[in-house]
């Protein structure tokens, strides 16, 4: 029932534009405390504690291997659907432990979407099935005309709207790529989260697409905590309002060595090693 | 030197070249042969009457085999209502929720289960329907077809799910969707068109299946009756009416029979033009 309520007000801030309504328990700040992960016995990310700030963007740089993919699956719980996935530590999602005995992951992630390296749409769904799937498959959408509001309203926000209306039966495959990720997102918003976590979204598009996302990240963080692993430099560098530094030390575990506002984190890096990732030197 | 290497590997390339075409050319003259051999003998009989005419006493010309015709579609929808439910779920464990070491000795299980010959499913039919029920049946022939299938479907199943992206399951289940909703909602219609050719390859498998009916459908000459009679079926009527001293039954056999290929050519084209009409 609350989360009905919850749904509905988010429908009333979109439509209506602005952010004239306050969300108290929805801000969208997560804080992360002594995040460890292992696959099996093999030890991944290490004692990783982090705040991340409401409505910004936090980038995720480090050398391949480091462990920032798995670090943000933690966000969401997925780390633990894959075969061996293990994590200790704590994630605070507006105070409360997502990793609590009680918590459903399901739940979880329904309140922070993700968006992959690789755009996934769903190939045996029409490009307004996929956005509505989250929604259809959580039976928590009824009404057609509803469900029809909030795909253009994700679609809208996804900057794909002008590109898809006229053929929203198509399938999602027929898309571009750029295009595809697009879909990704709206997908993602459709299921209002509050948190967007993004695994190298870019990675495998062209430049133009690129910049399309990424303009597309800087709107969505007027409403949105956007985290987003990037191993482009350039790319963090452009988009984020402040960036984490991961890297893996001599057994190949994965630890944060520097987290900071983007500007001071790249012109001014305190860790020498932050220094020698970002000049180049390694990596 | 370097050239009588090389005529030699020609010559060699050419060899097995000839060879595995001259393999090829068997395989399908057989399958000619068979359908002109049963289509030449079997000529007198294949006509309308053949479909919609129930037999006449031996030694009568004329006569259909519509009895036996409904008998192996009631068979086969009998065997297919209790296996594909068994089957497709089974697949579905085995692929996503089945532990590796437990998966590991299921599919072993279904592998050896496959491989069983189907007598003996028919003996084991016989066993655990026919002699409790104290009657040869329609059902007893339903159970010993659907053990027969289940491995089948449950294996193909397994394979075509196989082949959907885990990317697909991983982006169902970052947008809040439970794992048996994700499956059925994305990862199933994505392997529907392997799924399906599964199902219809056991169908077109058991239509033909002989040895584990005579131990269990019997046969019976008035047509359908009840599940809990015996009942006819078409390749019963190509055992029994073969071996016949009349020589109008056994051209009725070769009718049969080449009805049975008839069917079993047909389900085989329908999944090839459902799998490209899903791969376009």
């Amino acid at each position: 029932m609350e989360r009905q309520t919850i749904m509905m007000n988010n429908i009333v801030k979109q439509s209506g534009g602005g952010n004239t309504l306050q969300l108290d328990d929805k801000k969208g700040i997560l804080e992360v405390e002594n995040l460890s992960a292992w696959y099996g016995d093999m030890l991944c990310i290490k004692d990783i504690s982090i705040s991340i700030p409401s409505k910004a963007i936090t980038a995720i740089i480090g050398p391949s291997g480091c462990g920032k993919s798995t670090f943000i699956r933690c966000l969401n719980r997925l780390h633990e659907v894959s075969h061996g996935g293990k994590v200790a530590g704590r994630v605070l999602l507006d105070g409360e432990d997502i990793y609590a005995r009680d918590v459903d992951p399901v739940a979880i992630r329904r309140r922070i979407g993700m968006v992959f390296q690789k755009p996934s749409p769903f190939p045996t769904m029409s490009i307004f099935d996929n956005v509505g799937a989250g929604l259809r498959l959580t039976r928590l959408w009824s009404r057609w005309g509803e469900l029809e509001e909030v795909v253009e309203n994700s679609l809208r926000q996804a900057a794909l709207w002008d590109e898809v209306k006229d053929k929203l039966d198509q399938s999602g495959a027929s898309l571009s790529g750029g295009q595809q990720q697009r879909l990704c997102i709206a997908r993602a918003l459709a299921v209002q989260p509050e948190i967007i976590l993004m695994d190298e979204p870019c990675s495998a598009l062209d430049p133009l697409a690129t910049l399309r996302i990424e303009d597309l990240m800087r709107s969505l963080a007027e409403e949105y905590t956007i985290i987003i692993v990037t191993h482009n430099m350039q790319q963090a560098a452009r988009v984020s309002d402040n960036t984490a530094f991961i890297t893996m030390d001599e057994d190949g575990v994965g630890l944060l060595v520097e987290y900071g506002p983007t500007s001071q984190l790249f012109a001014n890096p305190k860790d020498k090693r932050t220094e020698d990732y970002i000049t180049g030197r390694f990596g | 030197m370097l050239e009588r290497g090389y005529l030699w590997r020609k010559w060699f390339n050419r060899l097995m070249l000839g060879l595995s075409s001259v393999a090829a050319g068997a395989g399908i003259l057989l399958l000619a042969l068979i359908l002109g051999y049963t289509l030449a003998h079997g000529i007198a009989y294949l006509n309308l009457d053949l479909l919609t005419h129930v037999a006449k006493p031996a030694g009568e010309f004329g006569g259909g085999i519509r009895n036996e015709i409904i008998g192996s579609l009631i068979l086969v929808a009998m065997a297919s209502i209790l296996a594909l439910p068994v089957g497709l779920m089974a697949g579905i464990f085995l692929s996503d929720f089945a532990s590796p070491r437990v998966a590991a000795a299921v599919r072993f299980a279904a592998d050896v289960l496959a491989g069983v010959p189907s007598i003996v499913v028919g003996v084991f039919a016989y066993a655990i329907v026919v002699r409790p029920m104290h009657s040869y049946s329609a059902i007893s022939a339903g159970v010993a077809l659907a053990i027969i299938m289940i491995p089948i479907v449950a294996r193909t199943t397994e394979e075509s799910l196989h082949l959907v992206p885990n990317s697909m399951r991983e982006a169902a289940l970052a947008l809040g969707i439970t794992r048996w909703r994700a499956m059925m909602g994305v990862v199933v219609p994505g392997a529907l068109t392997g799924i399906a050719t599964g199902v219809m390859l056991a169908v077109a498998r058991v239509a033909g299946e002989t040895a584990p009916l005579i131990f269990t459908a019997l046969g019976n000459n008035f047509g359908f009756q009840s599940l809990l009679k015996p009942i006819s079926a078409l390749p019963l009527l190509i055992y029994t009416h073969a071996l016949s001293p009349y020589q109008d039954q056994q051209q009725q056999a070769w009718a049969a029979a080449f009805l049975l290929i008839l069917l079993v050519l047909g389900i085989s084209l329908l999944v090839r033009w459902i799998s490209r009409r899903r791969n376009r």
